[in-house]
């Protein structure tokens, strides 16, 4: 455990050495900000609740997430660092782990700066906070999907650039998997798939959340979709940690 | 006293390239082993399957009894590494690198601070613990390396060239200090300076391609060549891969 936590630690004051940190956490900030009061209709709306705000969350997510993870084993691998860490007393899966958590860390610290939000509409009106909550759990759960995916994605490569770019375009098959626009398409095509689809839409289970609605399966789902994503990781870190 | 560091039929293929041939050899407590070649003999390539990073197409490594393969984490307990280029990260402080190291490891509160007080002072880095490390000259990066491969006392240490880019000053320190430290452990040194492992090492084994060529006291083995010249020698054996081979 310790092994793990040093990781988390190192990893996440990583985060904050350099203007990474700072850049990404604006930027979240602006475009949520102006999502949810100018696309979203916030105030146009009347009503007392973040709907606005979690509507376009996942969106942000698909195309922020990967930044964040982008580096996570690109960089180790081209500094060379990967030798040093991986020849540490600490079995891959501990190293994939740690990594894992301080991202996710790090998206929680974004999340929670979104307390304004919050702060807003209760100045506003009466609104329900269990719902808002339930919404920020669905939110913290997204945010771990996409970033067990990007760190997968990160350890096939040197180059964050490919990382990144492989992280939003799988993050966002996964978000818009559920869309009429693909499920009619495969069920055109491939009715199989076109079921598959339905269930692993991340924006799906996300909506119940946002609902208010905190089931065992969608928490289910989401852990299993991690760990799948993690145990990717530690497997392809295995077979091409030395290429 | 059986050997601290085992290796048997080592052999990595990068498909129709053997980069490491079926190497095998011992080094026990004490010894300080000199691993020589030419560039891209395979040197680093046995270091990294020795180090566990790298997994071998064939054969078995062992540190201190363990496989490196199958108990990989009780065999790093017991390692010092200091891989290619002295790979270190670039945003950290030298302090913070290895306190990180030295929590990876285990210790603990005043346990960890005196285990980083002593590799500052064994590589002499005192003066720049606050810098960061990409501030730093390629000769401070490689003891920093350095500090972090001793911080635990391993009694096993395998060395990547540990001497490149420092100067004659330094390069005179960590010979000393290899020289110390080498009764209790065993220790692989790689290097292109033969000087050097005529001044510290015990044992020299030279490989060209992927196959040991030599194996020895770097004196016998300098009497080997008319010339009675490690450099003569070494050039000798290593120009001719197809007849060594």
């Amino acid at each position: 455990m310790h092994a793990i936590l040093s990781i988390a630690r190192r990893e996440l004051g990583g985060y904050f050495a350099t203007p990474v940190a700072f850049v990404f956490i604006v930027i979240f900030l602006v475009l949520q900000g102006t999502l949810t009061f100018s696309l979203g209709g916030f105030f146009e709306r009347d009503q007392a609740d973040l709907l606005p705000f979690f509507q376009f969350l996942p969106w942000v997510f698909v195309l922020l997430v990967p930044a964040i993870t982008m580096r996570l084993w690109a960089e180790e691998r081209r500094l060379g660092t990967i030798e040093l860490l991986l020849t540490l007393p600490l079995t891959q899966a501990q190293a994939v782990i740690g990594k894992f958590l301080a991202a996710w860390a790090f998206t929680v610290i974004a999340l929670a700066l979104t307390f304004p939000f919050v702060i807003t509409v209760n100045l506003l009106g009466h609104p329900d906070n269990g719902m808002i909550a339930a919404g920020y759990i669905g939110a913290v759960l997204v945010a771990g999907a996409f970033l067990a995916v990007g760190a997968a994605v990160s350890a096939l490569t040197k180059s964050q650039v490919i990382a990144f770019v492989i992280g939003v375009a799988l993050c966002f098959l996964f978000a818009a998997s559920a869309f009429p626009v693909v499920t009619d398409f495969l069920s055109h095509n491939l009715p199989v798939l076109a079921t598959i689809a339905r269930k692993v839409s991340i924006v799906d289970r996300f909506q119940s959340f946002v609902r208010g609605l905190i089931t065992l399966r969608d928490v289910i789902y989401f852990a299993s979709f991690i760990l799948f994503w993690l145990v990717t990781n530690t497997v392809i870190l295995e077979h091409r940690k030395a290429d | 006293m059986s050997a601290l560091i085992e290796i048997r039929g080592l052999t990595k293929r990068f498909g129709a390239f053997t980069a490491v041939d079926h190497i095998s050899f011992s080094v026990a407590r004490g010894e300080v082993l000199g691993f020589l070649g030419p560039n891209g003999a395979g040197k680093s390539t046995t270091m990294k399957m020795l180090a566990g990073f790298m997994t071998p197409t064939s054969g078995s490594a062992r540190i201190a009894g363990h496989d490196v393969q199958g108990d990989a984490v009780a065999a790093r307990r017991e390692l010092g590494f200091l891989p290619e280029g002295a790979p270190v990260y670039p945003d950290m402080t030298v302090i913070g690198f290895l306190r990180f190291t030295a929590r990876v490891r285990g210790f603990h509160g005043g346990e960890a601070h005196d285990r980083v007080e002593q590799a500052l002072s064994l590589a002499t880095l005192e003066g720049v613990r606050h810098l960061p490390v990409e501030t730093l000259s390629k000769g401070f990066k490689r003891r920093v390396g350095l500090a972090q491969a001793l911080l635990h006392d391993p009694p096993v240490l395998v060395l990547d060239e540990p001497t490149d880019g420092l100067d004659p000053n330094q390069k005179y320190e960590v010979r000393t200090l290899i020289s110390r430290m080498a009764p209790d452990k065993a220790i692989i040194i790689s290097t292109h300076i033969l000087e050097e492992v005529e001044a510290m090492c015990s044992r020299a084994i030279i490989i060209a391609a992927g196959r040991v060529v030599a194996d020895g006291v770097p004196d016998e083995l300098a009497r080997r060549h008319p010339s009675g010249k490690l450099e003569e020698m070494f050039r000798a054996i290593t120009q001719k891969p197809a007849e060594a081979a």
